[in-house]
């Protein structure tokens, strides 16, 4: 009954420096869920564009239905009936929703042909959507709609789906997984790109993990825990962060009210968020990406200003203040982007440091930097952090990603902030880095300070915050108590596809 | 009919002409754009399209021929930018910056031997029946070839934009090039076929200042119509329709002047000079007031085909 759709042999493709995959070999059955599963970095990607043809291997072979399988190019691979879903959406803001799924089709239609086949596909596989809409107003979930018809309108025996569920709420999965169900009980056979381990298990009939770009092992996800799958991921156990119970102290910030105008053309406007911050309290804010969560955190930092009144810190107003006024203040902030907003690419770590600590950690003498305090306390958070790196002159952009993140949630933690707000913690750090990240949040927390953590993994918000409430367009929903919520809460809170954050209020 | 002495028609069909150069240099520049390329060097590349037209035509005694090796020069002078760009990664506004000098030396030095000659021009098209109409018929409909085919440009890349397949694939690289990479999009190719048929109506614009406009070389005489093509672009907001506006505007503004100062009007000639610039800076004041609307979401973004 079984039989082999995609058959990869030694696959192996090397860049300069860095070995992303070396001589993988698996198998996708017809109709079957095969998960592929490995950390950021295990060479996922790179193994599924050489199956797309955006890549070419180095060595290795590929056979598609016991024939010879070179895809050249993505139009080649897509010709053969491989379609994939990106994880960064590959859609065009500025076009309509038909003609986005027109370029992802090498002969599409004429549009009032495209028009009604979108139509049809929508509704056969309850994935509704206008054809005339203009991407950049849709929501994330329904941006992964678009991709999903495009692919299915070329009706694929290979769908590729790389990280499809890490913008979405907890009901629009479960509308995706019908989907998939759906796509599979027809013989679709379906590559299940990531790293979360419960959906795996929901999911996928085999799981082939990678490890440092080679297979490490092939498992029936069903029948293996999550722990087991994880350990094999990480290739080492870990722990888990530990919460200690807390003092919850005074209010420390104190928003009120706040609402602002989005400068990007199809950014979110922050629309009359209020709530309060104490001491020693993690307040976590989740929500789909694109939500109002850049917003936010620059509202908060002081990259935007505000109503002098809408924010206030230890009951001062300081809506009006730049980022250096406020990190003086106590209030200092980690936004997501690593690269080039939090720090810079090409300055090492020791200038990385004196750009966000030079005023709090006093590495200014007359308006010249103290180069032997700056040394020093860039070394502390090295040493602390953990942060794995060759000296304090090496670049920040030459760190790793998971190093680099320690470096700078450490650079603000070493500088003692009364209140700390930080955009997505551990967004592409491996399983070990994220939980050392964690534990140090929840380390600030119990010496007494506020943290806010803004993230759209829920796993880490759940497991971390004490109070939990999230960004839907631009506006926050009522605070619970992290340890009530239930997960259909959560997402009803963050405006799943049924919408009503307000009934979760009730 | 006369206000201030000018005369309504002829002010309607010299502003035609004069908008001409403009709006071929805008039109070419909007696809660039559309392609996700800002190329600032359309002025250099004017500048060597009028002085290769107007040698050829001279030597040739054919202005249509002027026109043609005028569009290929523009299109081989871009393929230089569309290299160090594309290829080499480097910069875009400095390299459209020295494509514009690197025009203007070597216009002066090729142009040299032609000056103070009198190039022959092309003839006045008159279509037939239609310039027969009394008031519209000189107005619209009895210019020279070149400015029917302006308009004929803009119509075509008009719909080829917004109607056919290519104009979507070349919005799309320009919107996103990363997405349209990775759905195997030449995105590469796509945009250095856009730069050099920017070039390509460059050169058609500069050609038509020496052998229609003023039939004659001197050097640095396309004196700032490719930046002012550049401001039409933006003003605009990317779309070909509104760049035929933009242009005759623009046109009619320098046309008006031109006719104030000779109709003898109490403001120093300094300030009618400058009004067609000044213009020009004060309403892309008020446009930038209103943000980027319309601009491509990649215009002037590097592309690195990182797999």
């Amino acid at each position: 009954m079984l039989e082999a759709l995609l058959e990869i042999t030694g696959l192996t493709k090397a860049y300069p420096g860095v070995v992303a995959n070396n001589d993988v070999s698996f198998t996708i059955n017809k109709g079957e869920v095969h998960a592929l599963l490995g950390e950021n970095g295990a060479g996922k990607s790179t193994l599924v564009k050489m199956i797309y043809g955006l890549v070419n291997p180095d060595a290795g072979s590929m056979k598609l239905n016991g024939a010879s399988f070179v895809p050249e190019s993505p139009n080649r691979a897509r010709a053969s009936g491989v379609a994939m879903v990106f994880q960064h959406f590959s859609l065009f803001d500025a076009l309509s929703v038909a003609e986005n799924i027109a370029l992802g089709m090498d002969n599409a239609p004429p549009p009032k042909a495209l028009a009604k086949s979108i139509e049809m596909v929508s509704q056969a596989y309850g994935l509704p959507l206008e054809p005339k809409r203009i991407v950049g107003t849709l929501s994330a979930g329904e941006r992964q709609r678009v991709e999903i018809i495009r692919c299915l309108l070329q009706n694929p025996k290979l769908l590729i789906m790389d990280e499809p569920t890490s913008v979405l709420t907890p009901q629009e999965v479960e509308i995706l997984f019908q989907t998939l169900r759906q796509l599979k009980a027809e013989g679709t056979s379906i590559l299940y790109i990531s790293h979360k381990l419960e959906e795996i298990r929901a999911l996928c009939d085999t799981a082939t993990i990678l490890r440092h770009g080679e297979k490490v092992a092939t498992c029936i996800p069903a029948s293996t825990t999550a722990r087991d799958m994880a350990e094999m991921m990480v290739g080492a156990s870990f722990l888990n962060p530990i919460k200690a119970q807390r003092e919850i102290g005074e209010v420390l910030l104190q928003v009120d009210n706040l609402s602002s105008q989005s400068a990007e053309a199809f950014g979110t406007s922050l629309r009359a968020i209020s709530f309060e911050l104490k001491a020693g309290e993690i307040l976590g804010i989740g929500g789909v990406a694109g939500n109002g969560q850049d917003e936010l955190l620059a509202a908060l930092s002081g990259e935007m200003r505000t109503g002098s009144e809408t924010v206030r810190l230890k009951n001062r107003a300081i809506g009006t203040l730049g980022p250096n006024r406020r990190r003086e203040l106590g209030l200092l902030s980690a936004p997501e982007e690593r690269l080039g907003h939090a720090a810079a690419p090409g300055m090492s770590l020791k200038e990385n440091s004196v750009v966000t600590a030079a005023r709090r950690m006093g590495l200014l003498k007359s308006g010249f930097i103290n180069w032997n305090a700056t040394d020093q306390f860039t070394q502390q958070v090295i040493a602390d952090f953990d942060v794995r790196t060759p000296s304090t002159h090496t670049p920040a952009g030459s760190l790793s990603g998971g190093n680099l993140q320690k470096f700078v949630v450490g650079r603000e933690v070493s500088q003692q902030p009364e209140v700390l707000v930080i955009n997505q913690p551990t967004w592409g750090v491996d399983a070990a880095a994220a939980a050392s990240i964690r534990q140090k949040l929840l380390d600030l927390a119990d010496n007494g300070a506020g943290v806010i953590v803004i993230s759209q993994d829920l796993d880490e918000l759940l497991e971390i915050s004490d109070y939990f409430c999230a960004l839907n367009e631009g506006e926050l929903s009522a605070t619970y108590l992290t340890a009530d919520l239930e997960l259909d809460q959560v997402g009803l809170m963050m405006g799943g596809s049924h919408g009503a954050g307000q009934e979760a209020a009730q | 009919m006369n206000l201030l002495g000018i005369d309504p028609v002829l002010l309607i069909a010299s502003l035609m002409v004069s908008a001409t150069p403009i709006l071929l240099a805008a039109i070419g520049e909007t696809v660039v754009e559309k392609s996700g390329v800002l190329n600032l060097g359309v002025e250099g590349m004017m500048i060597v399209g009028a002085v290769v037209g107007f040698i050829t035509a001279v030597n040739t005694e054919n202005p249509l021929l002027g026109f043609v090796t005028a569009a290929i020069a523009g299109a081989l002078l871009s393929t230089i930018f569309a290299t160090l760009v594309l290829y080499f990664k480097s910069n875009q506004v400095a390299t459209g910056l020295g494509l514009t000098l690197v025009g203007l030396g070597v216009s002066a030095l090729l142009g040299k031997p032609y000056e103070g000659i009198k190039s022959p021009t092309i003839k006045a098209f008159e279509i037939p029946l239609l310039s027969d109409i009394p008031v519209l018929g000189p107005m619209l409909f009895s210019h020279d070839l070149m400015v029917y085919i302006s308009i004929l440009i803009v119509a075509l890349v008009w719909y080829t934009l917004k109607y056919t397949r290519v104009g979507l694939v070349l919005r799309a690289v320009g919107e996103n090039h990363d997405a349209a990479h990775a759905l195997g999009y030449k995105v590469i190719r796509i945009r250095f076929m856009a730069i050099m048929f920017g070039g390509g109506c460059a050169g058609l614009g500069g050609a038509y200042i020496s052998l229609a406009r003023v039939p004659q070389w001197t050097e640095g005489m396309t004196t700032g119509a490719g930046w002012i093509a550049l401001a039409i672009v933006v003003f605009a907001s990317w779309r070909p329709l509104r760049t035929l506006v933009g242009a005759y505007l623009f046109g009619g503004i320098t046309v008006l002047q031109l006719n104030l100062q000779a109709a003898g009007v109490a403001i120093p000639v300094e300030y009618l000079s400058m009004s067609p610039f000044l213009i020009t800076i004060a309403v892309l004041v008020i446009i930038s007031a209103r943000g980027n609307q319309g601009a491509p979401a990649s215009l002037g973004r590097l592309f690195h085909a990182s797999s």
